[in-house]
């Protein structure tokens, strides 16, 4: 066992972890932070994304270890109270969900590409930096363009009003 | 997972004692292997030593002609490091190509040559690039550190601290990944050099596709040195019985891709010229 110290959505988080314990059951089955989902468990799915010091990572394949001293954000770190993190808000608007099991990654997907590429985000560019993602419902046409709005949402541009679709 | 004691020094004297303690000691990079080979119980470790508070493992640099690149340096950081792109655009090209965003945003350059996976990106652009591993005790021509499938020359308890690349010449990389792992399925690193019309060079590396891990495709550069074009290759296949053949594709199959990617990556390249 080990002592391990962290910051989690905001908040100092001390745990007492058994080494082998993954990122995501810290998250999951310790902290009871269940929006954080795990897909696959071999890396492929991107369900479990987490931002570790802001990068999106697979909690599913680091150690709850490796991340002491950090500061992790889950899917429930991002609203801020009421108001949806714009990410989030740009997915319930264009409907960038189905059954909803992927969401979380997607979304913290998303946010990695703005920090990355900035707020104007082609569609083949949101489709090619989808790649550690997966939706079984195949629900990516709105999932695309949920971030490409949610990157101008960022940025702190407008987006154009959707037309009627 | 099996048991392991887990330490992250800030000293590489102190990694490197700790992985001398034990002959079962493991170096934990990005983990974006180790990890998930980890929870499958394939590798059971004594001690997991977390490099990644070891500064001196880290960054990019230009010395003496080359581009050094700690072992430390993860694949986003290779792929879009502008020190890269203006000196070796192939090397931030392939490490883009590497896994996913996520798996970049961790995933390690000295992970990745010391792992060595016979479907791993880097050890094409290292052995066709004539790229130097730096070790804590020694430097290895990439041609003598990459020995097999999964095996390189390391001794126990021996650390990758840095890849060195020369630069000079052009190199392009051509993948064609497994459509679910994002592994290559073949990949191919082509560089050629400088040199006069008389004393040309060129290297052809193929990954993912043999048995035996990564190697420099000999007949391939042969036939490059006297005609550098696509239809030099026509008709050259690696030998089907030495490829990996698996519920992918079957070594025919693999030894065709290796072609067509060889030829993609020749085009590429003469089309830049």
């Amino acid at each position: 066992m080990r002592d391990l110290t962290l910051t989690i959505n905001g908040a100092p988080v001390r745990a007492a972890v058994d080494e082998r314990t993954l990122l995501v059951q810290l998250i999951r089955d310790d902290l009871r932070l269940t929006g954080t989902h795990v897909g696959c468990d071999t890396s492929q799915c991107g369900a479990c994304n987490v931002l570790i010091d802001g990068e999106a990572i697979k909690a599913c394949t680091v150690l709850a270890v490796q991340a002491e001293g950090t500061e992790v954000v889950t899917v429930e770190g991002l609203a801020a109270g009421e108001a949806l993190h714009p990410m989030q808000a740009a997915f319930r608007e264009h409907h960038g969900l189905q059954c909803g099991f992927c969401t979380p990654g997607m979304i913290v997907a998303g946010i990695d590409m703005v920090r990355r590429l900035g707020p104007h985000l082609d569609e083949a560019t949101v489709r090619a930096e989808l790649e550690g993602n997966l939706c079984r419902c195949t629900g990516y046409h709105n999932i695309v363009k949920a971030i490409q709005a949610g990157a101008l949402a960022m940025g702190g541009v407008t987006a154009p009003a959707v037309a009627a679709e | 997972m099996f048991a392991f004691a887990y330490s992250r020094p800030t000293d590489l004297a102190e990694a490197l004692a700790t992985l001398a303690g034990s002959e079962e000691a493991k170096p934990l990079a990005g983990g974006q292997t180790l990890i998930p080979t980890l929870k499958q119980r394939l590798a059971s470790p004594s001690d997991l030593v977390d490099l990644s508070r070891l500064a001196a493992l880290k960054g990019i640099a230009l010395a003496d002609g080359a581009l050094v690149i700690g072992a430390m340096t993860r694949h986003v950081e290779v792929a879009t490091s502008p020190l890269v792109a203006a000196h070796l655009p192939a090397l931030a090209a392939l490490a883009g190509l590497i896994g996913d965003p996520a798996v970049r945003n961790r995933g390690t350059l000295g992970g990745s040559v010391a792992n060595n996976d016979p479907s791993a990106d880097y050890p094409a652009a290292c052995l066709a690039l004539d790229a130097v591993i730096v070790t804590d005790r020694r430097e290895l021509p990439a041609g003598a550190f990459f020995t097999g499938l999964f095996e390189t020359a390391l001794e126990p308890g021996e650390l990758v601290t840095a890849v060195r690349f020369p630069l000079g010449g052009e190199g392009t990389y051509e993948k064609y990944p497994n459509p679910a792992s994002r592994y290559a399925m073949a990949g191919v690193f082509v560089w050629r050099g400088q040199g006069d019309a008389e004393t040309p060079e060129v290297r052809v590396a193929v990954t993912g596709a043999s048995q035996g891990g990564v190697f420099r495709w000999a007949e391939a550069e042969a036939a490059l040195v006297a005609e550098f074009s696509p239809s030099a290759l026509a008709g050259l296949r690696p030998e089907a019985d030495d490829m990996i053949a698996d519920i992918h594709g079957s070594g025919a199959y693999r030894a065709q891709l290796v072609a067509v990617m060889a030829k993609r990556a020749v085009a590429g390249l003469a089309a830049a010229r």
